[in-house]
Order: structure tokens, then sequence, then C-alpha cells
């Protein structure tokens, strides 16, 4: 068997969601491959943090309810996950400060003074993680020698005492099992959130604006982190508003930009979204769902924006929009977002959420088919400069500041191909026209794209629909029960002719969405098809693989 | 002066005796200087806000952004930072930048980013048909406030002064020259520059007697002395009956935002191996 879950908890402040990574990394260098689903709290210290850590020999990108190890460094960590635990579990824990009761024979427990070996070392409280994961290394029968390897690399501050106190961990607890290493390539492991900044990076981001809000400040720090490596700009302005405003005038100067935000920061940059479809400026936006209305669970996952996004902002403008399902695709897809958005010369908004955006992933780079930097049409210097010059796919060829002998303006009113305000009749229905004709020619180009993805049985007549990071749990589900999986990836334009392909012999459609009112069926059915059945769930939490499987197992039979 | 040709075919619509004209005049007249003086004038770029101010760059055949209400001022940066050699004139009315937009002027003051703004301050807003503004005085009887205003005005340059400001100055519609001199100092002021213009709404609220009477042009004041600053722009306080103080009240020399950003260095070729090494570091 390679299929493992660890759970680790904590209160929030303890290093959970680091330690939570580092076994990860550990468990990844055997050549196993692993997903980490991170639970935490909207507090900085308090509170009860957690991670699940499943491995398995095959790609995965879900978690299961139940697990094989809980790492308990408080009692409510056993507390409150005591029930998840299998058949035949390890439970390790803090003798110190956690006292099992109540817990089956079939446990096996493994008790560590932990706070009497920090306290011994000297060591901060922090370390009562490295201590834990060293007693964890040594119950899964793992060499000492690779997770020496793996602190070097993580611990780059107090290595020597992290190692020190591991060790003590390790040597203190007893081998129950083998975790044997796997000869498979090793994979990077990466969030959501870095393959979308490494994505927009690829195809040539020239900088990035964000105000911070979970779920996607994690892509500002990362982006912050690495600006040097790639001559980034990136800056953190006022607010919102000032974000989407701050990224028109980039735009506008011929700079690739894109920001990052969740719901209720996209509500304050409606009025620049529209206003990017007016004045036809190009710009990206990454939005994290999570759950609403208002401030809603800041910290937890959700699929509720997308008829936010299909129908923000006042008039009517072309925009894409699509949402990817796992770290490859936020790689491909943002990069692709920003080459079409400069393409187009329309917003492009790439739909994630925190389960996708904070839940860490393999990613395999050669499975992703090539992504470039593309150039956008760029005006030819023969006839006098129009920004707005009418043309068949309504896509005007653009100029930059600063233009020898050249105007180049931009405006939020109705406007001629120069630029100037208008108000006249037969020319504002031109102009809205060619606006929207874009529309079209994105599109037809998206068919070139994989914009809807089939899996699992692909002869099978119930079919499970999905978008975004249910994809992974969505693709496991069906292939223990032998159904087939539509994923899909463009939501607007909304891919028809794919679409058609992908349910061709589909009897029983079933919609999987973490939301409570059904979001994809809804734009299903303004695209004239229906789903025969909903899976739905809104409370903040991903579906787990067990729990899907029992959801949707008397709905396929 | 300059024989360029600055205007363009856009009608101009504001309203015969609209204290807009004199801000078109001074700002034609000073382009022109600048671009004698060498300014190619495809490195300026004009910001505007909504109102009737906004109108203004319709008007100038120079590059330009014709932003929405409020948000003349963030879009005035991403451009500016985007490329720090190209010059940004901001163009925004009372109700614009003192209402809507006071968030991102405070926020463009504080980092002292390269910019300069002209406000249009006629203390009315006059496209949506005579309401107070956030200048009006206390007690206007505007259409949303028939019983007169319950609050006293900002005095905008107050708010700019403690915000971090570092070029200031206040001229009106009746004085062309001083505006000709302001503005020109203000664009070339190395920092956030804000002009603060007692422009006439002729139609909403005509000033123009109330100001005739009661302004007079600094002298001996010393702009890099700070307290005396503070002392001349709190002296009338866009509410009370005191003489009103025209001309630059401050000025200080400090570097920009835009020049502590580092430029980007590195080339696309660089990139892909940069991604191969971050992914690296990532197993």
């Amino acid at each position: 068997m390679n299929d493992y879950s660890i759970l680790i908890g904590g209160k929030a402040g303890f290093g959970i969601d680091k330690s939570g990574i580092v076994l990860g990394r550990f468990l990844n260098r055997l050549g196993l491959r692993v997903y980490i689903y991170r639970d935490y709290p909207s507090i900085i210290r308090g509170g009860h943090t957690f991670s699940i850590i499943r491995v398995s020999k095959e790609r995965i990108a879900t978690h299961k309810n139940k697990v094989d190890f809980i790492l308990a460094l408080n009692q409510d960590t056993f507390n409150f996950h005591k029930d998840r635990l299998k058949d035949d579990p390890v439970i390790i824990y803090d003798s110190d400060s956690v006292k099992l009761e109540g817990l089956s024979d079939k446990v096996r427990p493994v008790a560590i003074p932990i706070a009497k070996i920090v306290k011994e070392e000297g060591a901060s409280e922090i370390m009562r993680n490295t201590c834990m994961i060293g007693a964890f290394a040594k119950t899964a029968g793992i060499k000492w020698e690779l997770l020496e390897s793996v602190f070097r690399k993580e611990f780059a501050r107090e290595t020597e005492l992290n190692l020190k106190v591991a060790r003590r961990g390790y040597d203190e607890a007893k081998e129950l099992l083998k975790m044997e290493p796997i000869s498979q390539g090793i994979l990077p492991l990466l969030s959501g959130n870095q393959a979308v900044g490494l994505g927009l990076v690829k195809a040539g981001l020239n900088t990035y604006i964000s105000y911070p809000m979970t779920p996607t400040s994690p892509i500002l720090h990362y982006l912050a982190e690495v600006a040097d490596d790639f001559g980034l700009k990136v800056i953190h302005p006022e607010s919102e508003i000032g974000v989407i405003l701050m990224s028109l005038g980039f735009s506008y100067m011929g700079k690739k930009v894109a920001m990052g935000t969740s719901g209720g920061g996209f509500c304050l940059m409606t009025e620049g979204l529209s206003f990017a479809g007016m004045s036809e400026l190009p710009i990206v936006i990454v939005i994290g769902q999570r759950p609403g209305p208002s401030t809603g669970l800041p910290t937890y996952s959700a699929q509720t924006e997308l008829h936010f996004v299909l129908n923000a902002g006042q008039g009517e403008f072309t925009r894409f929009i699509v949402a990817p399902g796992d770290t490859e695709e936020a790689y491909f897809w943002s990069a692709q977002a920003l080459n079409l958005s400069w393409k187009y010369q329309i917003p492009s908004i790439i739909l994630t959420d925190k389960n996708l955006g904070e839940g860490v992933f393999n990613f395999d780079i050669n499975s992703i088919p090539d992504v470039k930097e593309e150039l956008p049409l760029l005006w030819d210097r023969k006839s006098p400069y129009k920004r707005y010059l009418n043309t068949e796919s309504g896509v005007s060829p653009l100029a930059f500041v600063p233009e020898k002998e050249t105007v180049i303006k931009v405006n939020s009113y109705e406007h001629d191909e120069s630029g100037i305000t208008t108000e006249e009749a037969a020319l504002s229905a031109l102009m809205s026209e060619k606006r929207l004709r874009k529309e079209k020619y994105l599109q037809e180009e998206l068919g070139k794209f994989n914009t809807v993805k089939t899996y699992g049985n692909k002869g099978s007549q119930s079919a499970l629909l999905c978008w975004g990071s249910n994809k992974g749990v969505c693709v496991e589900a069906a292939a223990s029960l032998g159904l087939k999986v539509i994923q899909l990836l463009a939501l607007w334009p909304f891919p028809v002719k794919q679409f058609q392909e992908a349910i061709k012999g589909v009897k029983k459609l079933v919609c999987v969405e973490s939301n409570a009112t059904g979001q994809l069926s809804r734009l299903l059915k303004i695209s004239g098809f229906n789903v025969n059945e909903q899976v739905l769930k809104y409370d903040g939490r991903p579906f787990s693989l067990d729990e899907l499987e029992e959801r949707i197992r008397g709905m396929v039979k | 002066m300059s024989q360029i040709n600055l205007g363009t075919y856009s009608q101009n619509t504001w309203c015969p005796g609209c204290g807009n004209f004199a801000i078109l005049s001074a700002v034609k007249a000073v382009l022109g200087e600048l671009n004698a003086e060498g300014l190619p004038l495809e490195n300026i770029v004009l910001v505007s806000g909504i109102g009737c101010h906004a109108k203004i760059v319709d008007y100038v055949n120079v590059n330009s952004f014709y932003s929405i209400h409020g948000r003349a001022t963030p879009a005035a940066e991403g451009i500016k930072l985007a490329d720090p050699k190209v010059k940004v004139i901001v163009f925004a009315g009372d109700g614009d930048a003192y209402g809507e937009g006071i968030e991102h002027l405070i926020f463009a003051a504080k980092r002292n980013i390269d910019i300069t703004l002209i406000i249009h301050n006629n203390r009315v807003y006059g496209l949506t048909t005579g309401q107070y503004t956030p200048t009006s005085p206390l007690g206007f009887k505007g259409r949303s406030t028939p019983a007169g205003t319950l609050e006293p005005p900002l005095n905008p340059l107050e708010v700019m002064l403690a915000s971090g400001a570092t070029f200031l100055g206040r001229g009106t519609s009746h004085g062309i020259e001083l505006l000709k001199r302001l503005f020109k100092e203000a664009i070339m002021h190395k920092g956030f520059s804000l002009v603060d213009v007692l422009q006439v709404c002729v139609t909403y609220y005509n000033m123009y007697e109330y100001y005739d009477k009661r302004v007079y042009e600094l002298k001996e004041h010393n702009p890099l002395d700070y307290n005396q600053a503070l002392n001349k722009i709190r002296e009338w306080d866009y509410n009370n009956s005191s003489p009103i103080a025209l001309g630059a009240f401050y000025k200080k020399e400090i570097p920009a935002f835009e020049q502590k950003f580092p430029e980007p260095g590195a080339a696309a070729a660089d990139r892909d191996q940069k991604i191969k090494d971050l992914l690296k570091a990532s197993v």
C-alpha cells in the first residue's frame, strides 16, 4: 500500500503550516506523489490549524477524510480529529500535553515527551514541530539521512539545533511500518498560487499589483520575493480601486500587468473592470474564491463568484474567464490569460479558489504544452495612428507612449477611433459592435485549446461535471466508480462546440460544485445545456475523496 | 513662443465664461514653452477624472488617459511608474480629487510620486448640475442641500501638506499669468505637486467677484519653510472671509517614489532558466 494520509495539527502560530510543507517535501523525496490540504482559521494566534498530507504512488489532488497518522501537538488535535482514524492507525502525540482517551485497541499510540525534549535542548517552542517530524520519520521507517538532508534545505536558521531536536524525536519513537522509496522522478511541489505567479511570469509579466487578501496574498508575497530574478515591479497600493487603476496606467504604457484579489476586493475593482472594457486596456485579474457573502469565511474555499465575474462591471464588453483545476493548468492558463488579454485587448479573469491557491500539489512542467510570451498587434506606422481603429476583428493596433509625433488617447467615455469623446448615435453603435465583435474571434481562437477536458471511463453514460479545484477529487472518485469526468476550463466565452463533443453519449450529467446554488448549472442553462443532478457543498471545506464517493454512489447506479 | 498647434477637432462644450478656459490656455502655453525648451510632446501624458474639467483632455492634442470619476490619480501613478521619464499631468475636479478620490490623492502625496495635479476647484458639482462639494462653504445651498450644508469644507492644501506633498500652490481662473508660472513650476518639480485653482463655475457658483476682492499674491514668503507654508495655508480655510493668498506655498526637494523603484533588469531570455531554477528549488 502506498496511499497514506497524515494529519498534523496544533494552534495557529505554532508553525503547523510550515511543518505540513516540510513533511510533504520530505515524503516527496521518497518519490511519492503529494497533495497537502491546509486548514487554518482567520486569526494569527490560537484557534486550531491543521494540514493533511496525502501521499500516493500516482498523482493526486485531493485529500481523504480518513487518515492513517495523526500527529497531535495539542489536545485539540486529538479531540477534533480522532474520528478520522482508519483501521490500524498511528497516533504520535506530545505525551507532556496530550491525553489519549477513548481510543480503540487498534490504534497504535506513539508517546513522545516533546515538551520535555524541547526544554532540555533549550529550543524554542516552535521546534516542537521538528521533534514531531523526527518521531514520524522513525515511526514510518524512513532513513534519518533523508530527513537530515530535507531539514538542511528547509531550515536555514538554527539548522543544527533543529536537527538535534528532530533526532531526539527520531530516537524516542519506534518503527511501526516501512514507507518505501519509489523509483520514479521526483517532481517539484508548488501551491496553486505559485503556479499562477510563474505562469504569468512565463508569458512576460512586467508588473504585479495587489492589495493583500486571502487567498491570493501568497501570489503577492511570492512575486515580491522573486521580483529581482525576473525584473518584475511588485506594488501594493492603498486599495483594490488603486490596484486596478494603477494597473490600467501600466497597461496604457504597454506593460503587461496582473492583479490578485478575492471576491470582496473584486467588488471594488468592478468600475475599473468596466473601464478596461471601454478603453480596451488589457489586464489580468486573479480571483481566489472564498465563501461569502461579505467577509464570510475568509480562510476557506468556495466556487461562488462565477456569475459575479461573468456579469461584473456596467455595460457590455468582451471578457475571458478561465478556471484552472491544478498547478499545471494554473501555470498554463495564467500564461495564456495574459497572452489572450493582450491579443484581444480585454480583461482576462483567472478564477481560482483557496483550495487550489493554497493547496500544495506536484508540478510537472514537462506535461504542459509549451507556452510563450506573444506579441500583441502593433501599429505598423504606415498610416496616422488611431487608438481605436475599427478593424474587422475589432482589435485595433497598439502604440505606446512615447511614440514620436503620435498622440495616443484612451477614454472611459464612448469615443471615436482617435479616442475623442462622442455621443453621436451611429458612431456609438459602431464602437459598441467593435468591442463586442472581439468575442467571436476569441471564441474561435479558444477552439485551438483544450478548454473542455474529459477523464476516466470515456464510455460511461454517467459523467461528473466540474470546474476549478474540484477536478482532482472528481477525477479520482470517477476512477473508482467507473465514471466519466468532464472539466470546464474556459467558462467564458462558453466553449459550446467542445462541450457538445464532451457530452456525446452521456445520459446522466452530475454537476459537482462548491456553492449552494449550482452556478455552473446555471451557466450551462444559459448556454443551452442541462444537468441531471447536482452535488453541492457550501461549508467552505473541499470535498474529500471519501465524501464525494459516498454522495455520488447512489446517483449513478 | 510655441508655433505648434495643440488643439483638436473636438468641439468645446464649456459654458461661456467658464474658468476652465483659463486653465486650458495656461496649460497649452506651458506645454508649448516646455516643448520649445526641449521636452518632446510625446513624453507627456495628460490624465483626467470625470466632470466638466475632464473634457480638457479632448481639447489638447497630446497623449491622454480619460479616466473615471475620482480615479485619475492612481492611473497617473501607474503611468509614471511604468516609465519614469514621462511627464504626467493630472486634471481633476474638487468633487473628483477631494471627494471620491481623496484616498488616492493622500497616498500619492505620501509616496511623493512625481506627478502634477491641477485641481479645477469650482467648489460645486457642475456636470451633475449644482450640488455641494468637499470645498463648498458651510451652509452652501445646492440641489442636494436646499437648506444649506451642515458640514464645513476641507482645506485641501492643509490635507495635502499633512500627507507629504512636496509642491503646493494656488491660483485663480482670473490670473492666467500666475497659473502659467505655477503650472510650469509644478510640472518641473521632482515629486508630488498640486496646484489648487479657484476656477469659477459661472452657471452654478459664480465667485469671480468674491475672489477678486480677496486674493493677493504671496510676497516675502519662503516656500521652503514648512511652518510659514502651514500658516499661509491656514489663513483662508475655504470657509471664512479672510484674504486669499495665491502662489507657491510649499516646496521641498526629496527623492521621488519612482526613483526608488528598481528598474527591471532580467531579459526574457533568462526567464525560462530562472523558472527552471525555482522549480528545482521546490523539489
